[in-house]
Order: C-alpha cells, then structure tokens, then sequence
C-alpha cells in the first residue's frame, strides 16, 4: 500500500525544507491541496492569480535565496505560471513550479484544463519534466530541487498528473542523486585563472565589470575584499549592482544604455575588463563592435554558453563566482592603479547622475528611501521606475534589489515583494513602481492584506508608459502612441501634449488601497516624501500605497541611443515646458 | 559556414527529441539533419546531427546543447575520421523498357539496389553518404523528372576504427 503521491510530495516539500509554498488550488491540484490541509510546518500562500504567485516565489528565492516552489493546477493554472517562470528562467532564480495536470489515461485526449505546460515551457525552463510513473516521482522532485538550485539556477516545471497523485506506493526519499547529463562546474581551473592574474598584473587601467553572478553567489563581501585588495574600480550591470556596496569608494556605477556616464566611459577606455558572472546582454554593451575595443578581456561565469557568445573574450574561465573569487583572492596583487582610479573620479565629478530639476522627482524619491529604510528590500518594477531605481538605489549587505533585468516583466515588482516580506519578515520590504506595471498584478493587494503584510509600494504615477514615452519623445518626433495612461475616449486622437486639463487618473489608487482595507497616501510636493515614507513605516500590519504625483515627461538619462556605442551617450534631456 | 557532424547522447526519454529540436528553431541555429535511435544501452539515445554553419555558431550550438539536462555526452566528429552513412529509397514512376534499363544500369554505377519492381514502377534503395546520394538524386530528377519520390533517412555517422578517410 504505502502512502499517495500526494502524501509524497508533502513528505517530499519537508525534506527540501520547504517552509512557504506559494499554491492556488484547482481540479487537477486538489488532491495535492488534500495533502496539504492543515499541515504545520508548511504554510500555504494564497495568491490572487497565478502570475502573482510565481512572481511572489520569484521574490522570495532572489531575497532568501532558498527555492521557491510554487503549485497551481492544470491548464489556465499552469499558463498563467509562463511569464513568471521565463521571468524567474532569464535571472537565474531557483525555483520548482509544481502543475497539475489530467490522469496519464487522458493526455493528449484534449481533456477539460489539459495543456502540455512541459511543452510550452520547455524552451523558457532549466527542465521540464511529467510524472508518468507514481514510483519516478520522488526522484523526480529531489532532482527537481537539486537542478534548480545547483550550477545556473533556473526553473524546473515537474507536471503531476492526478492519477499519479492518488497512487500509492513507496514513502521513500532519496537524499543523494546523481544525473549522468548534469554536472555542475565545481572546482576553478588554475592554469586559467593564472593567465587572468598575468594579464592583471600588467594592467595600467583595469575595470571589474560585475553581473548578477556575483548577486547569485552570494559573493558580495568576497567582491569587496577583492577591490579592495586588488584596488581595480568596479563597474557593475543592473543585476550585478550592490556587488560591493555603491557608497564604496571604488564603486563606479552601471553600466550599459542608462549607465552612468563615467562608468561607460571607464569601460571604453579601460584595458583590462574582467568580468564575473555577465552575459554582456545588448542593453549592456551597446554597439558591440564599439565594446572595449582597447582591453583583453576576462570572464568568469558558470555558464559555458555565456562566454564569448556576444563578445569574444581572452580568457574564459568557467566557474561559480564565489569559488572563483575566492581563489582569486588567495593570488591576487595590489595593483598601483590611482592614477586611473582619479580619472574615473574626474569623470564622476564631470556628469554625475543627477535630475538636477525642480519639483517631486524620483531621485528624491528613492534617495529618501536610502534614508528611511536601511535594513530592506526593495524591488521594481519595468520601466523608466526601474531604471531610476538602478540609478539612485544606494545597495550594500543589508539593503538588497530584486529587479527584473533579463526578461524585463512588468507587473513583478509588487508580487515579488510580497515573497520577498514573507521570506524577510523583519526587513522593511519597499516597491517602487510605475502607475502602469501596478495595475498588472494590482489584485495581489489583497493579498498583502490578508497575509497582513506591511509592503511600502511607491507609485511613481506620471501618466504615462513612461519608458516607451521617452523614446517616442527621443526617437520617434513624440507620436505619444497608446502610452497615456489618462487617456479617456473624450481625447483627441494623436494627443501629445499632456497639460492641466487631462482627464482624471484612472484608477484613484488611494482609493482602491483603501478598498483593499490597505493604507493610502498621496503626494503630490518634495516637502511631503520623507513624512509618508515614515508613516508607511508605522503601519506594521497592512500595505501603505504611496502615490508620488510626478511630472508627466520626466526622462531616465543619460541614454546611449540605440545602435550607437557606450562612448556615444546623451546626457541630458531637452525640457518640455508643462 | 562549414559542414559539422555532432554525435550527442541523450536520455531516452519522452520530449527529448523536442527538447534538441526545439533548442535548433528557438535560436535560429541552421540544422541540415537529424537523426536518433536507441543505443546497446536501452535508456540511451543517440542521435547524429548535421548541420552547417561559422565556427562562433557552432561554438555556441556544442555548448547550448551540452548545457541540456538531457544530453549525457556531445562527440563532434567535424574534423574526425569517420564513417557517414544515409539511407534513401527513390520510387520511379512511368517507367518504360528503356528506363528500367537505364535504372538498372545507374543502380550499378551508384551502389544502389533495386528492391522492389512491379513492370512500371521501380523502387530504388542506396545507402551511400549524403553528398552521394545528393548526386543521385539530381541525375534521376534530370532523368526521370516528376516522376520521383524520395524518402531520406538522414545520415548516421559512426567514428572510424582504423581508416583516416570519409
């Protein structure tokens, strides 16, 4: 006889030390859910929607760095997972998607809520996997976690048909295993690191270009203690930054089309690059044939397929992060690099980021954030909030970012913060938000609510699409097509001049919070940021929406164009008047 | 572009074959065959790949597919001595007299057997490397022009034991 699959997965759930399964139930699910009930060392998080839930496990894995697991049911329940899971996929974030799915007898017979979800997300997941035999599926689950958290992390899809729920059969578990096609990279190859360490030594201008490898590793203070003792500047991408705290003196800044400006410049004319765990993404290196023309180029990532895939690099060295840096800094040398470190200098003093404008701006923003919330989590949404973020978001150990960088998701930012608050119960957890990307998973404010989960979330309501805006403002003579977000059918057609008589903003977000019995603050000038960011603080059992009333035409700068190289930026913005 | 052969063990299991396939058509990688039986070992596949691209493509090609769950081991024989082998089977339709002669005598200079022949219709079977049956092929449609049907296997390559040539 022995137990169900069911009762399996639940046994199986503890012995992965899962303790928060983020689950919304379903025909196909519900014996899952069955075994579940009242279970104590499990708690079971009911998300709105199953977008909302896979972000929110995406949020709770990036904060915690433990997998997170999510459970929905077949069909619409597993569709709804697939933005999040490429989401999750694209960043590196481990997690084990449990689906539901019809009895083996019925697949393929277009059964009610069938879909081959093995299928749909096989080209979007690290693997994907059905259960076809109740005595394959407790080793189907450990290999699930094992491949998730190990090596890349990536998503695993393990789809449970219901029959194979029901079955009995053995109540064991495997602890170890071993899968022939997958062996992570585990040692550093020595002979290749020493051939980096040559080319460091003879460096006169080297850069650190730091990927969100290092983030994944956990290799943050190991990073740190490199610069230091190399003392190389380092320049990190979007998912890389917080690599070695942004207030450190040999923090440059990001880079890539809204990087800063010196660390850009710092990048084209640098001659040693050594780079940890990036992909050299487009959005990073600009025109490619334009890319540190004048350095040799190192690269450490755990991906072989990352290395000289966009760029060709000098030395590849396949390892994890932390490993890598860690034997790094048994060998590495001081470097006599001031001079360069001043010019980089120079060139920070020259175009600091800076809105440098008059009225409520995001930089004011966020640097009240960096104030009031020293010990958080702080996540974004798409878009021009999220690139401001990247910009003014001060990061060191105790203040980390979760940011969609890869596949760019709007409607993450405030689901991932509600795993992120569930997995860090005692940090402040703060969303900073375009008006739009809010309303792609607003029902998840009920959520917060229920789960009494005190979520800052900072709208930066302008309005508009506001990065599609900018560069239809920058690129395309200001045809402003389908980015207003107050357009009403009243309007007319081709509008492009936002002015006072704009139709009214819907939704009334402070409304709607207050209708999800969450708190709601509007602001509207400088003066009111900081005493709504701390009342926010205050209210410890439910989320605050602050609505920060900005600017209709506030652009995120400096910006290389596209197709133009990273030395070709446009640092500031021309002003439209109101 | 240069003509690569790959050899990739891969688990035998259900969604494999997409997997592989799918990792082709997702990145826009050029694949001229493919073709997968199980081996000694029945939890094993393997499959025999061909396909033509630059050296940076091929590059990332080996590395997407050994990165894969599912592939125990990649074997690229581009440069290796081996042997490459492809079944086809060509129907010729509307024959008369002096075709099936005609047949008969390409058969010999080709290697190719007939297997099969009822009067009119003569059925063709040659398993040679893929550029010749390539040639075949382009003398029978010369020949025998829309009156041909063809059914290839796709190549199955095996390394060489002793011998260094294709």
């Amino acid at each position: 006889m022995g137990i169900t699959g069911a009762e399996l997965f639940v046994k199986a759930l503890k012995e992965e030390s899962v303790t928060t399964l983020f689950a919304y139930p379903g025909g196909q699910a519900i014996d899952l859910f069955n075994a579940l009930y009242g279970e104590k060392d499990i708690e079971v998080i009911l998300p709105r929607h199953e977008q909302g839930l896979v972000h929110a496990a995406d949020g709770y894995a990036r904060s915690t760095g433990k997998v997170g697991v999510c459970l929905v049911t077949s069909g619409p329940g597993a569709t709804n997972l697939v933005t999040g899971i490429a989401t999750a996929n694209y960043d590196s974030v481990p997690l084990v998607c449990f689906t539901g799915q019809v009895p083996t007898s019925l697949i393929g017979n277009d059964a009610f809520q069938e879909v081959d979800i093995v299928g749909i997300t096989r080209s979007i997941s690290k693997y994907a996997v059905t259960v076809r035999k109740r005595e394959d599926l407790a080793e189907t689950i450990r290999k699930a976690f094992y491949i998730a958290k190990t090596g890349k992390p990536g998503v695993v899809v393990v789809d449970l048909p219901k029959d194979i729920q029901r079955a009995y059969g053995s109540d064991f578990y495997p602890k170890e295993i071993t899968i022939r096609g997958y062996k992570p990279n585990t040692s550093v190859h020595m002979g290749q690191l020493n051939k980096a360490l040559d080319i460091l030594r003879h460096a006169k201008k080297p850069v650190f270009l730091i990927g969100g490898g290092v983030n994944i590793a956990h290799a943050n203070k190991e990073m740190t203690r490199l610069a230091e003792l190399t003392g190389i500047p380092v320049i990190t991408t979007i998912m890389g930054k917080g690599a070695i705290p942004t207030t450190h003196s040999l923090y440059v800044g990001n880079i890539g089309i809204h990087g800063s400006y010196a660390a850009n410049r710092a990048i084209s004319n640098c001659d040693v690059l050594f780079s940890i765990g990036t992909r050299f993404n487009d959005r990073i290196t600009g025109k490619i044939e334009e890319f540190a023309t004048a350095a040799k180029i190192i690269h450490i990532d755990i991906d072989a397929a990352s290395i000289s895939r966009n760029i060709v690099v000098d030395v590849p060295i396949v390892a994890d992060a932390k490993k890598a840096i860690c034997s790094l800094l048994e060998k590495a040398e001081p470097l006599s690099v001031s001079e360069w470190v001043n010019e980089i200098n120079d060139w920070k003093k020259e175009y600091p980021i800076d809105m440098g404008r008059s009225g409520l701006t995001p930089q004011m923003v966020i640097k009240a954030v960096n104030e009031i919330f020293t010990d958080a989590v702080v996540t974004t949404d798409v878009g021009q909030n999220q690139l401001w973020t990247t910009q003014f978001l001060a990061l060191d150990e105790n203040r980390q970012m979760l940011t969609s960088g890869g596949l760019g998701t709007m409607g993450y930012g405030f689901p991932a913060a509600i795993g992120a608050k569930l997995g860090n119960p005692h940090k402040d957890v703060i969303v900073i938000s375009g008006d739009g990307g809010m309303q792609m998973n607003i029902q998840e404010m009920a959520t917060a609510v229920v789960y009494e989960l005190p979520i800052i979330i900072c709208i930066l309501n302008n309005g508009y699409l506001g990065n599609v805006r900018q560069w239809q403002e920058m690129f395309y003579d200001r045809r402003y097509s389908s980015t207003c977000m107050r357009y009403r059918k009243s309007c007319e057609i081709g509008c492009n001049t936002p002015n006072h008589c704009c139709p009214e903003y819907t939704p009334d977000f402070i409304r709607l919070a207050e209708s999800y019995g969450a708190k709601g603050i509007r602001v509207t000038k400088p003066a009111d940021i900081k005493d709504a960011l701390i009342s926010a603080k205050q209210n410890t059992k439910a989320p605050t929406v602050i609505e920060f009333i900005m600017d209709r035409e506030i652009n995120v700068m400096p910006i290389v164009p596209p197709g133009n190289s990273l030395n070709d930026m446009i640092l500031e913005s021309e002003e439209h008047g109101e | 572009m240069k003509k690569r052969w790959i050899c990739l063990f891969v688990e035998n299991e259900i969604g494999v074959l997409a997997r592989i396939s799918g990792l082709f058509s997702a990145k826009s990688y050029n694949l001229d065959s493919l073709t997968v039986g199980v081996t000694e070992d029945s939890t094993i596949s393997r499959m025999t790949i061909s396909l033509t691209s630059d050296d940076k493509t091929f590059e990332q090609i080996k590395k997407q597919l050994s990165r894969s769950v599912e592939v125990i081991k990649l074997v690229d024989y581009t440069d290796n001595p081996i042997h490459m082998k492809e079944i086809l089977f060509v129907r010729v339709n509307g024959c008369s007299n002096v075709d099936i002669t005609e047949l008969f005598r390409i058969s010999k200079v080709f290697g190719a057997t007939i297997i099969d022949y009822d009067g009119t219709t003569v059925l063709l079977e040659c398993t040679q490397t893929e550029n010749r049956n390539d040639d075949l092929i382009a003398l029978l449609q010369r020949k025998f022009t829309n009156r041909i049907e063809i059914v290839r296997g796709g190549s199955v390559v095996v390394e060489a034991v002793s011998i260094s040539e294709r």
